[in-house]
């Protein structure tokens, strides 16, 4: 089968891989029919999530058809089910899952120990993303094999489109667990630091739970203008004072809830000095990621309020003013998307047209293609927001 | 990619390429009139690392001039600004250079940072208006009605229990008791 595999920073290829087999009883193999590639495969692509090998497969957004099923996976699939993809593959049987933790899962990534190392303990395992989270192979791909299948998937019904389904892999689960670990009162002003896709359905998110006022920072003019679309009043990072801003537009008393949408890639640049410190002590190693955001919502959230983050972070971050978190109170909400906790509800909402996820795809592409819209979507080139591949 | 050009993007493009000249002269000389750039400068030392700031000037004008969208190689000009600022800044303190001579070449590239600042914003701005003409995607809401009548449209959602705030953190309302303030639920 055709896939896309990861070889060094800026070098995804599509290639032909044999095709998965069931190898576990829990297992089932999915014929995929759309996958999408994340900002979180971005941090892989630049190279600075450590763990990955050259010719692993990408990809952790994907749904399609079960083709096969092993035989401790029947009693909940069967061959033509149509399902979504969780990106995080979860055992439902640890402590964490029987909580809804999944992203925690105790059992699923088969590399434990390098994640215990890296992390203190082990998180579950994740499609197409490091050997430290399991090195499971992806899902940008014809075929994908789904460990602990009996679980590891949301059954979706016919009759509606692939794109408005796909992203309960992921993304809309991710902007909504955002938001709602903000525990939003209808008093909230909501600040989202990101228009990328998990910040546009965290906007989104945000509107539908009820916040008084959502606010989008970025510097992109067509992501902002999708951000103004759900709802957003916006914030020009690159035009405007972004922390004189959100005092203005509350009263002087900051945002009660912050969602960190960019994780460890912040834009560098002239404007924020600290960005450049940051980049050059990645470049030496000394620091692993470029923290600006949390800096920023860390000096401008309201004291006692709440600071969601979704941006995903891999190792060790500088000149952190906990003092500001510390003494102004603030709690400090993170995790991997635990995706199968929300699904059914935003499955319902889907469904009953409270919203339509595909808003957010700007490209639809083949997987031959996939390399070359990886770059795009990294530039930022050509209005991408969103690509969608269909092997 | 036909889009219409605005006339400060005009001005902003003509003095890019007006930058990018610059640069492949100043980097000719530079590279070919290596040793007398040193000698002026009281630098013989620097001969070779001069040469190689030349071969850098030439290819980053050629970039300019080359590409569709010159504004990465202007910031380019702006970081090597900076490196020859800071290699004669150096010198500055060597007492075999020329130091007047070296003050003027540091004023000089100084100007001449500042034109190419004004013109990196001038072109970044551009850019940005450029791309929100092309890519407006104010129409996709993804929402049902427009986002205002959508605000609270999933409020029969529940927090889990886990993910609610401590009470002590919800805003303040009405106290229920005499004399203390409450957290209101
Ligand atoms: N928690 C999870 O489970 C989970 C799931 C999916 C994605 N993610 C993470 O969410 C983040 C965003 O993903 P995405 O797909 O939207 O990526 P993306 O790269 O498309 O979006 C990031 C956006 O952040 C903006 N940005 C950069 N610096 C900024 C700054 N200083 N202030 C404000 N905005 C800034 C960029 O312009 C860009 O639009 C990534 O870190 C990704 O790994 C987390
Ligand atoms: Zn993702
Ligand atoms: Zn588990």
């Amino acid at each position: 089968m055709k896939a896309l595999r990861w070889y060094g920073k800026g070098d995804i290829r599509c290639e032909s891989v044999p095709d998965p087999e069931i190898e576990d009883s829990r297992d089932a193999i999915i014929k995929v029919t759309s996958c999408a590639i994340c900002g979180s495969d971005l941090h892989l692509y630049d190279h600075f999530m450590p763990g990955m090998k050259k010719g692993d497969i990408m990809g952790h957004e994907s749904m399609g058809e079960v083709v096969e099923v092993g035989s401790a996976a029947k009693s909940s699939l069967k061959v033509g089910d149509r399902v979504v993809i969780p990106f995080t593959i979860i055992c439902g049987e640890c402590d964490q899952c029987k909580r809804g933790n999944f992203s925690v899962c105790e059992r699923t990534n088969r590399n434990g120990e390098l994640a215990a190392t890296a992390f203190g303990h082990p998180t579950a395992g994740l499609f197409g993303y490091t050997h430290l989270t399991g090195g499971y192979p992806g899902g940008q791909a014809e075929y994908l094999r789904v460990p602990y299948a009996d679980k590891t998937h949301i059954k979706v019904p016919n009759g509606i489109p692939d794109e408005q389904l796909l992203f309960l892999s992921d993304i809309f689960p991710t902007g909504w667990q955002a938001a709602v670990q903000c525990d939003i009162e209808p008093t909230d002003t909501v600040a989202i630091w990101g228009a990328g896709p998990v910040g546009q359905m965290a906007i989104r998110s945000a509107l539908l739970l009820g916040a008084k006022q959502v606010i989008a920072i970025d510097r992109l003019p067509e992501r902002l203008s999708m951000a103004e679309a759900g709802g957003a009043i916006t914030i020009n990072f690159q035009e405007e004072s972004v922390i004189e801003r959100l005092n203005e537009l509350t009263g002087g008393k900051g945002p009660e809830k912050c969602i960190d949408a960019v994780g460890l890639e912040a834009h560098v640049s002239m404007t924020h000095p600290d960005t450049i410190l940051d980049r050059a002590k990645q470049a030496v190693m000394l620091e692993t990621d470029r923290p600006h955001v949390l800096r920023e919502m860390m000096y401008v959230c309201r004291p006692a309020g709440v600071l969601s983050v979704a941006g995903v972070y891999g190792g060790l971050l500088d000149k952190i003013p906990f003092g500001a978190v510390m003494n102004k109170g603030l709690t400090i909400r993170t995790g991997q998307t635990h995706v199968n906790r929300w699904t059914d509800d935003l499955l319902r909402r889907i469904e009953e047209g409270q919203i339509d996820p595909s808003f957010v795809i700007t490209h639809t592409v083949g997987l031959d293609d996939g390399p070359e819209m990886y770059r795009t979507f990294r530039d930022k080139k050509d209005g991408c927001i969103k690509v969608v591949l269909k092997p | 990619m036909a889009h219409h050009r605005s006339g400060s993007r005009q001005s902003a493009d003509a003095l890019a390429r007006g930058l990018g000249w610059f640069s492949i002269a100043l980097g000719a000389v530079e590279l070919f009139g290596g040793r007398s750039v040193a000698r002026w400068l009281g630098m013989e030392r620097h001969e070779r690392l001069i040469r190689a700031y030349g071969v850098r000037e030439i290819v980053t004008g050629v970039g300019i001039l080359a590409s569709k969208d010159p504004t990465p190689w202007i910031w380019g000009r702006i970081g090597g600004d900076a490196l020859d600022l800071a290699t004669l800044g150096k010198e500055l303190n060597e007492s075999d250079a020329d130091r007047d001579r070296v003050g003027i070449a540091m004023g000089a590239v100084a100007g001449v940072t500042v034109l190419d600042v004004m013109c990196a914003n001038a072109l970044t701005g551009q850019s940005m208006q450029e791309r929100a003409r092309r890519w407006d995607y104010s129409d996709r809401s993804g929402l049902p009605r427009p986002a205002d009548q959508m605000r609270g449209a999933a409020s029969d959602f529940q927090t889990p229990r886990d993910m609610r705030i401590p009470d002590a953190l919800r805003p303040y309302k009405q106290p229920q008791l005499q004399g203390r303030p409450q957290p209101s639920m």
